[in-house]
């Protein structure tokens, strides 16, 4: 028998009791049968057009911007996408799977250095490395941005392994604890600046593009958490992200229904890890310096902290957090020099008294995936 | 020679050691009796050091200091535990960790704005300025020694209470059985504020002590507390006795690592190659150390639960 | 022995001082239901634990159909074919019966690092999940989630994911517990429809429904087995009468 199924397995709460009722009791109905209504949801009106007002913004005020001369504003545009896709990757980790790291300012640092590392050697046409196979230096994006993403991918499995084995507060303790040997790493080794950092002279390219442009900057790092929230977006509805989903919600399901938890967990954190280090790598084009500051555990906290603020698990989380994140850091910051202090405020406030975040308070609450 | 620069160097360990460990037990407590992960502990060392450097200035008594310390950092604990904290027993620890984040935040840059950027003066009176010699001819600050007098008195001192007095029995009972504490009529939510309040007087204590020996400064408290989780973490988070275990072996590991790293590998590297390398792994080290023995021990060396 | 799907072959379990499984040798065969009865504390749980494998045993084996499973993880276990439910409730609450359903067929058909196919219209996922439910007679609440549902229709989605693996044993630990009488008799019915294309080791604190599903009944009292047989043989063990059911006067 060719049974048509229902085609949305999301939990969805069906809009009305009669869309309720509108369900095959048998499936024997042959035809495409009834999916569950929340297309029809009023919320996804609104969530989507929260949506493409977010992308949409972004993307149309820096090309703005840049025509009227204002090229201040295009870099800080790259700046919130830059830390939008950093948070996109943590997302990965902290919201879909469940998996509360202290620790993702080791991958974002990590990316950046690479491509510090990198420019160095080719500004200065020494190696990289010369034994066992002589590695050079770089200044090609493409390339830069594959090791970010592979170095970040190996230092994740390798902490993963190790942290995944315990949970709780324990995993948050060991991941913030591994990004702190990894700062304290970078602060002391004097070749690449230790803690005054390492300058940037030369931005990577990429062939046929100006990658010195401000606004086509802005349109790699555009590209790039467009990139980043797709295949979050692709990878959750996948098998593999049904398997991450049950991971977070009950691991001893998973296991009892033949998945082992550990693997898929690793392997979605492995995959955070590896975005929020190309994050990293774009961040110190950006800047045209890297430091230990952006290893520090104080970042980690802030990519929690725009995680949370856009709320937690929902895929333009991050993206609402990172605006909200370095606005007030630009205009609040401007006012007053402490504004971290109403930033504490803010952050406060909504962990007490505004679970879901600004996207649940923009778009309704809803986070189901 | 280097008999006595061991020496100076272990006692330098054991001294870092009884000030994470004031830090760690506050900490472990907290955890231990209430869940609480709470990162704001750092700004209870921060408030008993500002509130010891002027109440010291003011008064001319480091021991004044020392009291007034104690008592504003139980007190702000106090409030923030009223205020803030009792509101996040319930909660998932992502909403402890970025909630006390935020209480990091205010704390430190209120305290920049009242304080200002720059550090207070804080140094140790003059009775306890100056050198001890030791058997084996060491000479050892007195002032130092001094904390880990302090130290072992106020660990011995916890012992007690958490062994011997009607508190220290409460806070048992609330470790092992959070419901069967409240059926027995023990006023859950004062005790919760008490054993906070406790926590971050020791903190307090902490910040004031070191406060002299180093500087007073807004974001003093940060390192402290990343070394107090780690030092609890390695010991088992809730267990008392993990917490000075842990602390101990942290503070010897960490001023051990620091003085005989790079001596070890200026042993086979040019000098300036091995002290470069020796520091880089010697800051890793207790890291290094809890990977090590959380990937055996995953619950850490005396887990009291999860 | 190929009789037997799902053998224990002498498990020892000690905690401590507490010897909490004591040689215990259980089989269960094809077409039946053997129930697993015995009072609270007497080993029970930790015993399930073994079979399903969040517990080692120190000694001896568990075997499901011809492959020892003994040191297997929990998933390995799931997917050679043991299908398992729990005493309280374990879906996950938020996601609809048939996401919590269709992990199992998921887990069946391949590993599961596949990250481009959505699994929402993904027919080889939703037929054999649909199915599944069926046969628990729950295909009606297929999108409802998890939290909308009654007490005994978790239980029936609970057997559902189990049935999902398509099993060759099912380990089912207390399904009536908290049942009303008329949830409890329609689970009853529900398994007794089942046994013969799946074998079901049951754990049961509902001595009626025991009695009349059980082909055979296992008596598991301080974690040794005292006593084996069919219903009315159980009824008249005066061990059983003495040590489980408390009756002094036998």
């Amino acid at each position: 028998m060719t049974n048509n199924i229902p085609t949305s397995a999301v939990s969805s709460k069906p809009t009305s009791n009669s869309a309720r009722a509108s369900m095959p009791k048998h499936s024997h109905s042959g035809g495409s049968g009834a999916a569950p209504a929340n297309q029809a949801d009023s919320h996804f009106g609104r969530k989507g057009l929260v949506q493409i007002a977010l992308l949409g913004l972004l993307l149309l005020l820096p090309v703005a911007a840049y025509f009227f001369g204002h090229l201040y504003y295009v870099n800080l545009a790259s700046r919130i996408t830059i830390i939008a896709m950093a948070a996109v990757g943590l997302n990965l980790a902290i919201g879909y799977g469940g998996m509360v790291s202290f620790g993702h300012a080791a991958y974002f640092g990590l990316g950046g250095y690479v491509a510090g590392i990198s420019a160095y050697h080719a500004f200065d046409f020494t190696p990289f490395m010369t034994w066992p196979i002589s590695i050079p230096g770089s200044d090609s994006l493409l390339v830069v941005w594959l090791a970010a993403a592979l170095l970040c991918a190996l230092l994740a499995l390798a902490i993963g392994a190790i942290s995944l084995r315990t949970t709780g507060v324990y995993f948050i303790m060991i991941t913030l604890a591994f990004a702190q040997m990894i700062y304290y790493f970078a602060n002391s080794w004097p070749t690449y600046g230790g803690e005054d950092g390492l300058p940037i002279y030369i931005r990577n390219s990429l062939p046929l593009v100006d990658t010195t442009n401000a606004l086509t900057y802005f349109l790699i790092c555009f590209g790039g958490l467009v990139m980043a929230m797709a295949v979050t977006s692709r990878l959750m509805k996948s098998r593999f992200g049904a398997a991450l989903t049950m991971a977070r919600l009950n691991d001893v399901r998973l296991a009892t229904a033949g998945v082992s938890p550990y693997p898929v967990r690793l392997v979605a954190f492995v995959i955070s890890a590896a975005i929020t280090g190309l994050a990293g790598a774009l961040y110190a084009d950006l800047n045209g310096f890297v430091s230990p500051s952006v290893l520090s555990w104080h970042f980690s906290g802030e990519l929690m902290v725009i995680v949370i603020l856009g709320g937690v698990g929902r895929l333009y989380g991050p993206l609402a957090g990172a605006i909200l994140f370095v606005m007030m850091e630009t205009f609040l910051g401007g006012i007053t020099q402490y504004w971290q202090l109403f930033l504490g405020l803010v952050l406060l406030g909504v962990v007490l008294f505004a679970k879901h975040g600004i996207m649940g308070w923009l778009a309704g609450r809803e986070r189901n995936e | 020679m280097s008999v006595t620069l061991l020496i100076e160097q272990i006692l330098n360990g054991v001294q870092l050691g009884t000030m994470l460990f004031l830090m760690a037990s506050g900490l472990t407590l907290v955890f231990g009796v209430m869940g609480l992960i709470n990162l704001a502990h750092g700004s209870f060392y921060m408030v008993g050091a500002y509130a010891t450097a002027a109440v010291t200035a003011s008064t001319g008594s480091f021991l004044m200091g020392l009291a007034a310390g104690m008592t504003a950092a139980a007190l702000v604990g106090a409030l923030v535990e009223l205020l803030v904290i009792r509101r996040l027993y319930h909660r998932p620890h992502l909403d402890q960790v970025l909630a006390t984040f935020a209480l990091i935040l205010i704390f430190s840059e209120g305290t920049r704005w009242i304080f200002g950027s720059s550090p207070m003066r804080l140094s140790p009176p003059s009775w306890l300025t100056g050198f001890v010699t030791l058997p084996g001819d060491t000479r050892y600050p007195l002032y130092r020694l001094m904390l880990i007098g302090v130290g072992i008195v106020i660990s011995i001192a916890l012992y007690f209470l958490i062994s011997k007095t009607r508190l220290g029995m409460r806070i048992r009972a609330g470790e092992s059985d959070r419901e069967m504490i409240g059926a027995l009529g023990v006023n859950i939510s004062k005790l919760y504020t008490v054993v906070f309040a406790l926590g971050a007087a020791l903190a307090g204590l902490a910040g004031a002590l070191v406060g002299a020996l180093q500087s007073v400064q807004v974001g003093m408290g940060e390192p402290v507390l990343i070394l107090a989780f780690v030092v609890i973490v390695i010991g088992g988070i809730g267990s008392i006795k993990g917490a000075l275990l842990g602390a101990l072996l942290v503070g010897l590991v960490d001023t051990l690592g620091r003085v005989y790293l790079p001596i070890f590998f200026r042993a086979f590297m040019p000098p300036s190659e091995a002290s470069g390398v020796g520091a880089a792994l010697a800051a890793m080290l207790i890291y290094i150390l809890m990977a090590v023995i959380l990937a055996f021990k995953p619950k850490g060396l005396f887990a009291a639960h999860d | 022995m190929s009789d037997s799907v799902l053998s224990l072959q002498n498990l020892h379990k000690r905690f401590g001082a507490l010897q909490a499984t004591n040689d215990v040798s259980l089989d269960l065969k094809r077409g039946e239901i053997h129930a697993l009865i015995g009072p609270n504390g007497a080993g029970k749980s930790t015993l399930i634990g073994q079979i399903a494998g969040n517990i080692r045993p120190d000694e001896g084996h568990v075997y499901l159909a011809d492959t020892e499973i003994t040191g297997m993880s929990i998933a390995q276990r799931a997917r050679l074919g043991l299908g398992r439910s729990f005493q309280v409730s374990s879906l996950a609450e938020p996601l609809s019966v048939m996401r919590n359903v269709m992990m199992g067929v998921q887990a069946l058909q391949s590993h599961s690092f596949r990250f481009w196919r959505p699994v929402a219209s993904d027919q080889r996922l939703l037929e054999p999940a649909y199915e599944a439910l069926e046969r628990m007679q729950l295909s009606h609440r297929a999108w409802t989630p998890v939290f909308e549902l009654s007490h005994g229709e978790r239980r029936q989605v609970e057997v559902a994911c189990a049935l999902a693996l398509k099993p060759r044993a099912l380990l089912l630990d207390e399904p009536m517990a908290g049942l009303g009488p008329e949830g409890s008799a329609k689970l009853t019915e529900l398994l007794e429809a089942l046994k013969l294309e799946v074998p079901i080791l049951l754990i049961e604190h509902d001595m009626e429904a025991v009695f009349r599903l059980a082909d055979r009944i296992s008596v598991l009292v301080s974690g040794s087995v005292i006593a084996h047989g069919d219903s009315e043989a159980i009824k008249q063990d005066p061990l059983v009468r003495e040590a489980y059911l408390g009756d002094s006067d036998a």
